[in-house]
């Protein structure tokens, strides 16, 4: 971590950026917040990188591309994507960012922990960067415990997508092989199901959702400046959580709207207050989009058009829909 | 004092039920949080905070208060009808019960909020003492003690049983309703209990947070011009977890549902945090991020307590700090003004 440190110092010293987009530490140890640092002395004592920083900065980086002078960001491999992806969109000025590709190690959902039956936690330690990643010890209020790290990580890091950046700069600390589960074997799961089955499933788990748009706000295929969902133009309030019809209403446009862009960051999921496993929605598109387009997976560059965005005559016919069942 | 065994309590619920309707916290898909009781439910008392706070109960994120309907040129309006018959809202933790007293000091002054009112009236809270107390609580930095909430009924989970105490008039009631259930207990255990529990407050992290500077004595243009806050807010998604999942936030938004042949007036909770927040005719008087960051945290510390004869609307459940998706909360602000200098 403190290489992290040192060579963002020589890159504000020198005048290169004019700000270092990372994370500062928290007050909690496991509760890293996303920062802007300007100074020298503001990384010394307050960066951080750890199995906890777990937030994609890329959404971060539309705003920092309107200040003046570059933006250092330090992205990890899948955070990589969103960037690459955002740039396709025209959201993100490429010219305002430095990037340092960071490694990583999986990271951590203190929620995974404490489902675990831990309970008043007050330090974790194993977090580090530079740790084996094997155990994690647990300091709490009624003891210590251990915990496998690979157990405590976030969905996203067990169906990682690589360790390589797709943009940077350059490229610091390693990263770790984390991957331990198919990424479509959860969707495979609920195509298998009856229709009956299936709306039984998500009506259970939207029905949780209570229109706090953490899902949408955090997302960085969510970029529009005004959200349809945030019109006051709409009979009903859309933070109105009324009948588990609009909540549906609301999720399915939302997977609609991400289709073809979505680079699967697992962002949705990560922060849902009510543990509502969002990224199956974006993630049953994708698999869709291989099965009818070929391949694809968004951010993998900053140029190519997306299947969706672009028509060929190879396309598949919407009556798929009704072939496939 | 009396207490049952914790293989009981679901005849003990089911008795409870028979009489009003009964809320507990309930585990729905991995999720906790309050919901009505049917045998079927996934009673869950172990987890110490529902997502939600229990303040549905009493102020529901959604309700109708009225429908128009048309009919030629008649119109007819009619109310909804309000809360009447009692319930019982189990579990509540010593925070979110002073919550209600927060917002009571908002729906039950002059003009008194009804549908608020005719639900605290019928409502009974069984509050449940916290016997392991999390990282995130701070709910004694309020004046709150973990160990002894208020409530009509207060419970108390010890090994495998639930001591059961009625401290009101309306608790002595229900405790009659399901005193066939009940054994006589005395109070040794539930005494060496709270014992514990203080010891067990005073080692969390965030037991000491000084309140110096804030609540009715703050100087209210300092904190509101101080410079700090345009650090603080920088992280901030926008999103309303915040504001959702927190025992006192009270702000709502009223809106008309075009049924048709008429409307349906309905509340629902409104965000400080959204864009559309407060918005009038002319505009929104809070046009940026900071601001509306600011006010959430400007309400709950300096405005609430100057109105309110220095009562603070915030209880330290911590759940802002458990669920804020990039690690921001209240005590960062508190902390932040502290090492800022501006107290």
């Amino acid at each position: 971590m403190q290489r992290l440190i040192d060579r963002a110092k020589e890159l504000l010293a020198s005048g290169e950026v004019a700000r270092v987009l990372g994370w500062k530490k928290g007050d909690l140890g496991f509760n890293p917040e996303p920062s802007y640092f300007e100074t020298a002395e503001s990384l010394d004592n307050d960066f951080v990188y750890d199995g906890f920083c777990g937030a994609n900065l890329s959404k971060y980086m539309i705003e920092a591309s309107k200040k003046d002078g570059k933006t250092l960001v330090f992205l990890k491999p899948c955070d990589t994507y969103s960037f690459n992806q955002l740039i396709k969109e025209h959201r993100v000025d490429r010219e305002k960012a430095y990037i340092i590709g960071v490694g990583c190690k999986g990271k951590l959902d203190i929620e995974a922990i404490k489902a675990m039956g831990v309970k008043g936690i007050l330090e974790v330690s194993g977090a580090d960067i530079n740790s084996d990643c094997e155990t994690l010890t647990v300091k709490t209020l009624y003891g210590d415990k251990e915990v496998s790290y690979n157990d405590a990580m976030l969905e996203r890091c067990h169906v990682c997508k690589g360790k390589e950046h797709q943009i940077c700069d350059e490229v610091m600390l390693d990263s770790r092989d984390t991957k331990d589960a198919e990424r479509f074997a959860e969707i495979e799961k609920i195509e298998a199901m009856s229709p009956m089955e299936k709306f039984e499933f998500f009506k259970k788990e939207l029905s949780k959702c209570i229109r706090c748009n953490a899902c949408r706000n955090v997302c960085p295929a969510c970029s529009c400046r005004k959200c349809v969902f945030d019109s006051n133009k709409f009979d009903e309030a859309t933070k109105a959580n009324v009948d588990s019809f609009e909540e549906k209403m609301f999720h399915i446009i939302r997977a609609f709207h991400v289709a073809g862009r979505c680079t699967d960051c697992g962002e949705c999921s990560r922060v849902c207050p009510q543990g509502i496993p969002l990224h199956l929605f974006n993630r049953k598109f994708i698999k869709d989009i291989d099965t009818f387009y070929g391949e694809f997976q968004a951010g993998e560059d900053s140029e190519t058009k997306g299947p969706l965005t672009a028509f060929t005559f190879d396309d598949v016919e919407p009556s798929i829909v009704t072939e496939r069942g | 004092m009396y207490k049952i065994n914790k293989e009981n309590l679901s005849a003990l619920f089911s008795c409870i039920a028979d009489a009003n309707e009964l809320y507990v916290p309930c585990n729905i898909n991995g999720s906790v949080n309050f919901a009505a009781w049917d045998e079927e439910q996934l009673v869950d008392l172990d987890t110490l905070k529902t997502v939600k706070s229990p303040k549905d109960a009493f102020f529901p994120q959604s309700e109708t208060l009225y429908s128009c309907k048309r009919n030629g040129k008649k119109l007819s309006i009619t109310p909804e009808e309000l809360q009447n018959k009692d319930f019982v809202v189990f579990g509540m933790k010593a925070c979110d019960v002073r919550g209600l007293a927060v917002l009571d000091k908002v729906f039950l002054v002059d003009p008194v909020d009804s549908y608020y009112k005719a639900r605290r009236e019928h409502g009974i809270i069984v509050s449940l003492a916290c016997s392991q107390p999390e990282e995130a609580c701070f709910c004694n930095v309020f004046g709150i003690d973990a160990s002894q909430p208020e409530g009509d009924v207060v419970v108390y989970m010890i090994g495998d049983e639930m001591y059961w105490n009625a401290v009101t008039e309306k608790g002595e009631k229900l405790t009659k309703q399901v005193a066939s259930l009940l054994t006589d207990a005395d109070e040794a255990k539930v005494e060496a209990q709270k014992a514990s529990i203080k010891e067990i407050v005073s080692r969390l992290p965030y037991s000491s947070l000084s309140l110096e500077g804030w609540g009715k004595d703050a100087v209210l243009l300092d904190k509101f011009n101080s410079p700090i806050w345009e650090e603080l807010y920088k992280p901030c998604l926008a999103c309303g977890t915040c504001t959702f999942v927190c025992p006192t936030c009270q702000c709502y938004d009223i809106k008309d549902y075009n049924t048709g042949n008429g409307v349906q007036r309905y509340r629902c909770w409104d965000s400080c945090m959204y864009s559309d927040f407060t918005m009038m005719a002319h505009g929104n008087n809070r046009t940026s991020q900071m601001q509306r960051y600011r006010q959430r945290f400007m309400h709950k510390l300096v405005y609430f307590p100057q109105n309110n004869d220095g009562m603070y609307s915030c209880v330290g459940c911590g759940r802002c700090v458990d669920k804020c998706p990039i690690g921001l909360n209240i005590v960062k602000v508190i902390k932040a003004f502290e090492k800022g200098g501006n107290r």
